[in-house]
């Protein structure tokens, strides 16, 4: 069987499965709505970084904007929630073209710049003076379309799709080819790779993958302000996430956001008051201890890791 | 037709500065299929300059680069890698967290190589990476690394090979062992090349060498006569062992 139909089978088909039956069984949804928009975040994250090794600082810009794309289509045109999700992806696709321009600083500059971005693009969205338009510091209220039910389930399609880009990259010459300009873009050029081409599809596919995101986080949710979309906790989290498990392969960060996410919510549940010291501390061992993620304990051993 | 009219590469007065330093001022050449052309020099003569104009990692400041009859200066890399133009790195530069068949593998899926491509198991075996096939790149010894990065090149076909310091820290019998395979490339007319500090490497497997100084050539012609030019030997030795 070749891999990518294992991968399909015994990865990507086992997690939307899970993910699909698992709330006939367990009654806070909005928890597992939450695991499954960081699986499509710290994969998004993995697109960008672990195959082309740009830190997306700023990751949560393209979340924002999907969001807002969303409640923009609703509020003033409407549209079918489905619809408006798919706009969401559009505006962030958009927005990740308007920033091609980063794609040509690296390593810190790039991070640096991207948050920026992401917090131009807050500050574009909440000033009083678009109030017409995005209700500026006040935030949405999209009732109409309100539908948890549905929102979570189109979060599980977009998860799965996320998921299967991935595979696709890992199995995939263009996959090898993204690998190849993050390891030494110079020589990728000499391997005949149009490098820039390349940067631009992974890094608007990652922002299309969190647009996605944003637009399912807005129908979810219905009720939001500018500081929920645009949190840098969510560049944050789909970041360390996507590192915790170990980033270009496709099980690293799922593993990495059912291990931490599922800390930090038992964390949060049992003892809330040691809950940054065990967070932090828990990031810091991964750091020192882990920095290429916990699929390096197994490919140190010479064990192959999908 | 005379050898000039038939290169496939000509280089016209090239210039290349970095800042008020001219790397190259005024280099011309040609090179026909089929050919070996050694560069030498002393460092920073603007031997790897030339190499990285010619292979579209530098835009030229001046002169022209046409190869198989068009204009190729400042043209992208990638680009010139599908036109049939590639080189090796001085200090090889393989994907080190992708294997070795998978490195190879990348310059084949995008290398833009007409006609039958080249087979893995042919360049495995041809360069003695085989054995290591399946390992990360980083894994790899330096020889190993250069060969690697010789096999990326070739993945593409190319037409016109660079080749820079591919022999420095081989043994005396992996210099003859690469020799001819690198005079086997040139028999299937492929153009070729080489940037090398070992005289006898280069004495081995050249038709022609270009001597260069200062960004300039300074002779044209076999190395054996120039060893017994005054001027090139002046620029290696210095003033006091020319005469």
């Amino acid at each position: 069987m070749p891999n990518a139909s294992k991968h399909l089978l015994f990865i990507l088909a086992p997690l939307v499965v899970v993910f699909a039956l698992l709330p006939g069984v367990y009654q806070n949804h909005l928890l597992l709505f939450n695991f499954v928009i960081f699986l499509i975040l710290a994969q998004g994250v993995n697109i960008i970084y672990g195959f082309t090794g740009y830190l997306p600082f700023g990751y949560v810009g393209f979340f924002g904007a999907g969001a807002y794309g969303f409640a923009i289509m609703v509020m003033h045109l409407q549209t079918p929630a489905p619809l408006a999700v798919l706009v969401g992806g559009v505006v962030a696709v958009a927005l990740g073209l308007l920033l091609t321009p980063l794609l040509r600083l690296s390593g810190a500059y790039f991070a640096i710049a991207n948050l920026a971005a992401s917090l131009a693009v807050l500050h574009f969205v909440a000033n009083p003076a678009l109030e017409g338009i995005t209700k500026g510091p006040y935030g949405v209220s999209l009732t109409g379309t309100f539908n948890p039910t549905h929102a979570y389930y189109a979060a599980v399609v977009v998860m799965a799709l996320t998921v299967g880009a991935v595979i696709y990259l890992k199995n995939s010459p263009f996959g090898l080819a993204l690998q190849a300009v993050r390891e030494d873009a110079v020589s990728a050029s000499m391997a005949g790779v149009n490098i820039i081409k390349m940067r631009v599809i992974a890094w608007l596919a990652s922002a299309l993958v969190a647009g996605l995101a944003g637009g399912i986080y807005a129908w979810y949710v219905s009720v939001f302000y500018p500081d929920n979309v645009f949190s840098g906790e969510f560049s944050i989290f789909a970041i360390v996430f996507a590192l915790f498990g170990g980033v270009a392969t496709i099980t690293g960060p799922i593993v990495g956001v059912l291990i931490l996410y599922g800390i930090y919510n038992l964390i949060g549940f049992t003892t809330p008051q040691y809950f940054q010291l065990i967070y932090g501390l828990l990031i810091m061992g991964l750091v020192l201890f882990l920095p290429a993620g916990l699929v390096s304990l197994a490919t140190r051993r010479g064990w192959h890791v999908p | 037709m005379s050898p000039e009219q038939n290169s496939i590469l000509k280089v016209s007065k090239l210039v290349k500065r970095f800042g008020g330093f001219h790397a190259l001022d005024g280099l011309s050449f040609h090179v026909v299929p089929g050919e070996i052309l050694g560069l030498v020099g002393p460092n920073g003569s603007g031997k790897t300059t030339a190499i990285n104009v010619i292979s579209g990692l530098y835009a030229p400041d001046g002169g022209e680069v046409v190869f198989d009859g068009a204009s190729s200066g400042g043209v992208a890399s990638h680009k010139l890698v599908h036109r049939g133009i590639n080189r090796t790195f001085q200090v090889p530069k393989p994907f080190l967290s992708l294997t070795v068949r998978e490195n190879i593998q990348v310059a084949l899926a995008y290398g833009g190589a007409t006609g039958t491509p080249p087979s893995i198991a042919e360049l495995l075996e041809d360069f003695r990476l085989k054995e290591v096939a399946d390992r990360p790149a980083a894994d790899l010894n330096s020889a190993q690394q250069k060969m690697l990065d010789l096999t990326r090149a070739l993945a593409t076909r190319p037409r016109l090979l660079l080749l820079d310091e591919l022999a420095a820290g081989l043994n005396p019998a992996e210099l003859d062992w690469i020799a001819g395979r690198i005079k086997a490339l040139a028999a299937t007319g492929m153009a070729i090349i080489v940037v090398e500090h070992l005289m006898g490497f280069i004495e081995q497997i050249t038709d022609r060498v270009i001597v260069l100084n200062a960004g300039k050539e300074i002779f044209e012609g076999t190395l054996a006569t120039a060893v017994r030019e005054p001027q090139v030997i002046e620029v290696f030795l210095g003033g006091e062992h020319a005469h």
